[in-house]
């Protein structure tokens, strides 16, 4: 089977590696409660530069509005964990919020996607601009620009660091599946794909909903975990910041995101004591990456541990004919 | 096996296609040629399914398909190449090639058809682990070819095969489309080189501005009036 062989093996034994180190570290005391939300802030992050980069990457298309789907997730398991403040309430939540963002996107994909060019990039600007409108006129629903408080702390780091894996997991698996596939064929030249019979439109929406949808997740666990949401922290800005990691990571690669969200992210903390001057230095970052390797940290390529194995094997191979001989 | 029947196709308010009728019996290799912008590769995008037309009947094996999706018409036996060099960039020679498979489930079968293709074409073979981007011109329009027959079309539709290569390297690529016909695949080849279309093809129709102007056996329609207007402007 291929889900057991000896690639993901060691996927699933570095994942383990990470939440053991991270484990171990708070209850060593070296990552605090200040560290903690910086990590809990990285997950988030990484699970909206995942699905970000399902639609950059994967179909070519251009989003701007990831933060509108973010604030669809963060409102709808904001609401509803105020009412049934349990775990219940939450992965209803998460459902009703994946639900949402995932109709928003099809309602918004399937007539911009049948276009060629990128007609995506400006429906979502808009679309992000419009949904963040409706909540701040959703009266007490949503409590308008002051937006929700004492939402109940549900989300804990175990939990961001599960959904994080399990939309790694599921964007890797599509990357190599048969839609992914095509999906990539799409990217890379829609006249060939058409030509084949692969229908563009619907490859190219189903990446768009599939990020919206790993976007509304992202924003319940920022709902759970910081308590207080406004609309304001999903404005244009913030869909730039997770576009920033995608673009930072490399478009196509989803270690790539993974790598950048973390990267960012400790970067941030570092900075936390020059101030202001920190943007400065946030931008000198990414200057530098666009001057020294233009393509993000890794292209859009994976980080690839069955070509290390490869080589292993080939290496081990060399010494056993030099024995021979 | 391919009856086109008064297909009229406009894109916007510009009549692109003007009632064109044509014919391919199976086993032929029947070419359609024409200046830049007489419509030919608007004609093929029609029988695919990628454009539809505004008049007119497309009848496949005694079926009518002007109105049947890209996808049934490729999974009927129909396979496009299109005009240009459209490979799928960052992808291998063999990724290529089993995206040519995309609408099938028999993976035992694809691969004895990709071992096919690469009898019909072995420097696709020697390259099945290169990124494709790196492949010269005539190597990508072997690949595009490639990919098409692993869909195992009854009927190929060629957009120009030859553009932009070398005279040497259209020699190479006609000569085998002629044994993919040989083998049994009836083609439908555009071109704007009259001369190497015209001498494989059973038969010829010359496209002007949307329209048929002319048509005949290879060889004998070279010669005609209206390919000599076309193409030598005499
Ligand atoms: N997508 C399109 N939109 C509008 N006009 C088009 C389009 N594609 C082709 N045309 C026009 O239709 C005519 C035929 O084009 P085409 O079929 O590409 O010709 P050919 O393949 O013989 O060079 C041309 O006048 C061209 O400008
Ligand atoms: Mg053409």
């Amino acid at each position: 089977m291929r889900i057991l062989n000896k690639t993901n093996g060691i996927w699933m034994i570095l994942i383990v590696l990470s939440f053991g180190l991270l484990q171990g570290a708070i209850l060593l005391g070296l990552i605090d409660a200040f560290y903690e939300i910086t990590l809990v802030t990285i997950l988030i992050n990484m699970i909206l530069a995942i699905g970000l980069n399902v639609i950059i990457g994967f179909s070519g298309q251009f989003s701007l509005g990831h933060a509108g789907f973010m604030a669809i997730g963060a409102y709808a398991t904001g609401i509803l964990t105020k009412q049934f403040p349990n775990y219940g309430g939450m992965a209803a939540g998460i459902v009703v919020g994946g639900i949402i963002a995932g109709i928003v996107a099809l309602i918004v994909g399937i007539p911009t996607l049948r276009l060629k060019g990128d007609y995506l990039a400006i429906a979502t600007l808009g679309v992000a601009e419009i949904i963040r409108i409706i909540i701040l006129n959703m009266g007490d629903l949503t409590n308008g620009a002051a937006g929700l408080s004492g939402i109940p702390y549900l989300s804990t780091w175990y939990i961001g660091f599960f959904l994080a894996v399990v939309v790694l997991i599921f964007a890797a698996n599509y990357k190599y599946s048969s839609v992914g596939r095509a999906t990539i064929s799409v990217r890379e030249d829609e006249i060939a794909a058409e030509s084949l019979g692969i229908h563009t439109t619907r490859y190219k929406t189903i990446a768009f909903v599939m990020g919206a949808v790993t976007a509304a997740i992202a924003g319940s666990i920022h709902a759970t975990y910081f308590s207080v949401i406004s609309p304001d922290q999903f404005n244009f800005m913030k869909s730039i910041d997770i576009l920033i990691i995608v673009v930072f990571g490399g478009i196509g690669s989803l270690t790539g995101s993974v790598i950048a969200a973390t990267v960012l992210g400790v970067l941030n903390v570092f900075l936390q004591p020059f101030g202001s001057f920190r943007m400065i230095l946030y931008a000198i970052a990414l200057i530098s990456i666009m001057i020294f390797k233009p393509s993000g940290l890794m292209g859009t390529k994976e980080l690839n541990i069955s070509s290390f194995i490869r080589k292993k094997d080939k290496s081990e191979n060399k010494k056993r004919e030099e024995k021979v001989r | 096996m391919l009856k086109v029947r008064d297909l009229t196709v406009y894109y916007g308010v510009i009549e692109a296609i003007k009632g064109v009728s044509f014919e391919v019996n199976e086993g032929e290799i029947v070419t359609l040629i024409g200046a830049n912008g007489a419509g030919k590769t608007t004609i093929l995008k029609t029988i695919s399914g990628l454009v539809r037309p505004s008049q007119g009947e497309i009848i496949y094996q005694e079926q009518p398909i002007q109105r049947a999706t890209p996808r049934t018409i490729v999974q009927s036996g129909i396979s496009h190449v299109p005009e240009g060099r459209h490979v799928f960039s960052g992808m291998t020679v063999m990724e290529n090639l089993e995206m040519g498979a995309f609408l099938r489930k028999d993976k035992e079968a694809i691969k004895e058809d990709i071992k096919k293709v690469f009898d019909h074409f072995p420097i696709l073979e020697e390259r099945k682990n290169q990124d494709s981007a790196t492949l010269s011109g005539g190597e990508q329009q072997m690949l595009a070819m490639g990919r098409a027959l692993i869909s195992k079309p009854k009927l190929l539709l060629l957009d120009e095969p030859s553009m932009g290569l070398a005279p040497l390297f259209i020699q190479e690529i006609f000569q085998i489309i002629k044994k993919i016909n040989e083998e049994g695949t009836t083609i439908l080849l555009i071109e704007q080189n009259a001369s190497v279309a015209l001498e494989i093809a059973t038969k010829g129709y010359v496209l002007e501005t949307g329209k048929i102007v002319e048509s005949g056996v290879g060889k004998e329609l070279l010669e005609s009036e209206a390919v000599q207007k076309a193409y030598l402007g005499g």
